[in-house]
């Protein structure tokens, strides 16, 4: 027990608030994890606030634009036997993407277990999602291009549409990227039983942690883009 | 338990790097890269310093340096601006000073991730030269000026509006990735590698003053990310977020339902909070150095932190008050304005605890502690001057004026430059085991204190009188005053002193290290950490097989009875005689 701990219990009538503060501004570590856990939640608060910043641009933009904003449901729909019907495709990529959330948690509390093989069973699942969430959002990306979308155009209207669909999509699917390259060596590390030999299996929560952002992010993204 | 961390260390402890290149330049020790960070910083500063003398020979002597034309006069203001804000201060307190001191100072061995460290250090220099390549392509470097507004900041007809600008753009993003990869540590290092009773309440202000700093720039940075990207793509790829129907001469640009204003929100809500990236840790640093050399313990610890972090959160809530004179909604004003002038409360808390902690102290007027006088001075003056401009209807008549000019260099650029200053001199002979030669230290810092207030002093009376800021000459300002001429020559002699100031500052930074006394081992008789390592230079790993253990707050100075004025924060046990009647001091024994 540390002085600081002794003198927090010596003082007998502290405060609860007191005794928050002494707990979080203990020595050594204020969270009981490695710091590469930590690194990550902050890393995430910082990422937070540059999707918070273009999809402030996003409503901004939206606002300041002098050309009528083109109708998602029609923009964002598939012709499925002479049917059109809206916002089908991208339903099935949000679908995708919050499995692939379930699937990366299932596979950090196998971790918890030290389960390689289901371990890994999951987050190769997982990386499959993801995949098939990427691929689909080439498909959007070409078939919008064929349309004539481009970040400078819209013949549905405001240029700005384009503009910022494709940055705030391009920039999510950047980051869908980097997670499946995150996924990709934390799989393989698994497999070689990497994280048996240092004793930890905190990374694989810590790529956990990266992927449910970006689903998380995806569910605000596709509110504002494609819904409101 | 083997915790990540604890097999990174083990894995430290076992390859110390042995050749040059790994030990010296491609270094993971946070040391090394410390002092990387700061040499850069202070070398590209260098080159912030002669634009800025350009510009002043300009309005001092107008025509006297024919080469200062109306072109290259703005492209010297945008790269003076930038780089002093971001390339310099930004990098040298948080890169510099928080590399070098936060894991010596909380008894780390090294940074968290030092990887990420040393890719933080080399993406700084990727974004400096991406800064510099501006003046090697055709067209020249932007000259947009500092806040890069468009449409004029992309638009043909400003200086650099062509590969220029596309390479400061690219450059702060890339800082923005730096500064985050930097930031992540110094967080990180901060709470999760304390050593054993350093709790966050014992840490000294300077690492209280990084960590809060480092908080606000990775939550301030991305705005800016955000808005560079996207002028980015107006310039590239024709996309209108920021351009309306703009007619230049003429021609109507291919861009329609732009928002300038939408950027000038972007850029702020970075802009303002950057302000305090770079006073934060300044003000950290200046509280140690000046307990230290005043042999008091600091007045008010716990409220210098409470005050510290209540102006890292304000700071996020005041950005449009740069923009009162920007056309946007008036109401607008009337709420920024109030949050702008809370932030005078916790700033003046700071001040009087300064004021307080100097107040009956055994002063040693050494180097650093006149510059950590300064530092109080030029903030006071500076930041007094910030609440006329945060009034609505005093900043309207004074926004376009030197008024500004005089403010933000004073409370920004002068303040967190004699901070840095202040920290350099202090911790010279930690870096060198060499102490820096006083007398040239004093010559340095009494043209520079003296020579900032004439340069920048006049600049509010200007600015009450109407002379408008930005202007490359005064020739048509039909109402300058017939006296201006004199005052901009007798500015721009001063800026020529205090430039010629710096160049004694460097060589007594190059004699020192090569000649300079031979320090001990706590020169200063300071009892924070990073003093009390096993040798005068911390080798690889800091602290030897084992690392320190702290008993006490890093104030402990003069205490009543003690045997020496100073007790070292692993000090476990001192003989205090203890005075029969006397109160015990703040602090003492916690």
């Amino acid at each position: 027990m540390t002085e600081h701990q002794q003198a927090a219990v010596a003082g007998g009538r502290r405060s609860a608030w007191r005794e928050i503060v002494a707990d979080f501004s203990r020595d050594v570590r204020t969270y009981p994890f490695g710091w590469s856990k930590a690194m990550m939640w902050i890393f995430i608060l910082s990422d937070l606030f540059v999707f918070g910043g273009f999809l402030a641009a996003y409503a901004g933009a939206r606002m300041a634009a002098t050309q009528p904003w083109p109708d998602r449901g029609h923009v964002f729909s598939l012709t499925i036997g002479g049917a059109e019907v809206p916002l089908l495709l991208i339903a099935i990529m949000t679908f995708i993407l919050i499995s692939s959330s379930g699937t990366v948690a299932l596979s950090v509390a196998a971790s918890h277990e030290r389960n390689r093989s289901k371990t890994a069973a999951l987050l190769g699942l997982t990386l499959v999602l993801g995949a098939c969430f990427l691929g689909m959002q080439a498909y959007e990306w070409t078939h919008l291009i064929h349309e004539g979308f481009l970040p400078s155009s819209n013949p549905a209207g405001a240029s700005q549409f384009g503009a910022t669909f494709f940055m705030i999509t391009g920039f999510h699917g950047t980051h869908v990227v980097i997670g499946l390259i995150f996924l990709a060596r934390v799989l393989l590390r698994v497999l070689r039983g990497y994280y048996d030999r240092i004793g930890t299996w905190e990374q694989v929560e810590v790529a956990g942690l990266y992927w449910h952002f970006v689903d998380l992010v995806w569910v605000f993204i596709f509110a504002f883009i494609y819904l409101i | 338990m083997a915790t990540p961390a604890a097999a990174a260390h083990a894995a430290h402890e076992h390859h110390e790097p042995q050749s040059f290149w790994r030990k010296y330049v491609f270094s993971l020790d946070h040391k090394v890269i410390g002092i990387q960070y700061t040499v850069t910083a202070l070398a590209v500063g260098a080159i912030g310093l002669v634009l800025s003398w350009l510009m002043r020979l300009q309005l001092g002597f107008p025509g006297a340096v024919g080469a200062v034309n109306p072109t290259n006069y703005y492209q010297f203001m945008t790269y003076h601006g930038l780089i002093m804000v971001v390339y310099l201060q930004t990098a040298i307190l948080l890169g510099g000073f928080g590399n070098y001191l936060i894991p010596l100072m909380i008894g780390a061995r090294d940074m968290a991730y030092p990887t990420l460290n040393m890719l933080s250090y080399w993406t700084y220099l990727l974004s400096v030269i991406l800064l510099l390549a501006g003046y090697f392509v055709p067209g020249g470097p932007s000259g947009g000026s500092w806040v890069l507004y468009p449409p004029q900041s992309i638009t043909a007809g400003t200086p650099g509006s062509g590969l220029g600008i596309t390479l400061l753009l690219a450059s702060i993003a890339v800082f923005v990735v730096s500064a985050t990869m930097g930031g992540l540590n110094y967080i990180t290092t901060v709470l999760q590698m304390r050593t054993r009773g350093m709790t966050l309440m014992r840490m000294p202000l300077t690492v209280w003053g990084v960590f809060i700093s480092a908080v606000v720039a990775l939550l301030s940075f991305p705005p800016l990310f955000v808005a560079g990207v996207m002028l980015l793509f107006d310039h590239l790829l024709g996309t209108s977020f920021f351009i309306p129907t703009v007619n230049v001469l003429g021609t109507v640009l291919p861009h329609e339902g732009g928002s300038p204003l939408l950027f000038q929100h972007l850029f702020w809500f970075f802009g303002h909070p950057e302000v305090y990236v770079v006073i934060l840790p300044a003000m950290g640093i200046i509280s140690d150095v000046m307990a230290t050399h005043a042999r008091k313990p600091i007045f008010g610890y716990k409220a210098m932190i409470v005050s510290m972090a209540a102006i890292g959160v304000i700071s996020f809530i005041v950005w449009a008050h740069h923009m009162f004179a920007s056309g946007m909604n008036p109401f607008f004003g009337y709420i920024f304005a109030a949050t702008t002038l809370v932030v005078a409360i916790p700033s003046a808390m700071k001040t009087y605890n300064w004021l307080l902690t100097l107040w009956k102290g055994s002063i040693r007027f050494t180097t650093p502690m006149l510059f950590t006088i300064g530092f109080v001075s030029t903030f006071v003056i500076g930041g007094l001057t910030g609440l006329f401009l945060g009034n609505v209807a005093v900043d309207l008549p004074l926004h376009d004026t030197y008024f500004v000019v005089g403010h933000f260099h004073l409370v920004m650029g002068v303040s967190a430059i004699l901070a840095m200053f202040a920290g350099i001199y202090h911790w010279f002979p930690k870096v060198t085991g060499r102490m820096m030669n006083e007398t040239l230290g004093k010559i340095h810092f009494f043209v520079t204190f003296l020579g900032a207030y004439l340069v920048f002093f006049p600049m509010f009376l200007m600015g009450f009188q109407g002379i408008p800021r930005r202007y490359f000459s005064f020739d048509l300002v039909a109402f300058a005053p017939s006296g201006l001429d004199a005052v901009n020559a007798m500015v721009t002699v001063a800026a020529l002193a205090v430039g010629a100031a710096q160049l004694v500052f460097v060589a007594n930074i190059v004699w020192s290290a090569v000649r300079g006394r031979e320090a001990d081992a706590n020169p200063w008789q300071a009892n924070t950490l990073e003093w009390q390592t096993p040798q005068i230079r911390p080798g690889h790993g800091n602290w030897g097989p084992k690392l320190p253990e702290v008993y006490r707050w890093p104030y402990d100075y003069s205490v009543p009875g003690a045997a020496r004025d100073f007790i070292p924060q692993n000090e476990p046990e001192v003989a205090v005689v203890s005075p029969a009647a006397g109160p015990e001091p703040e602090g003492a024994g916690r």
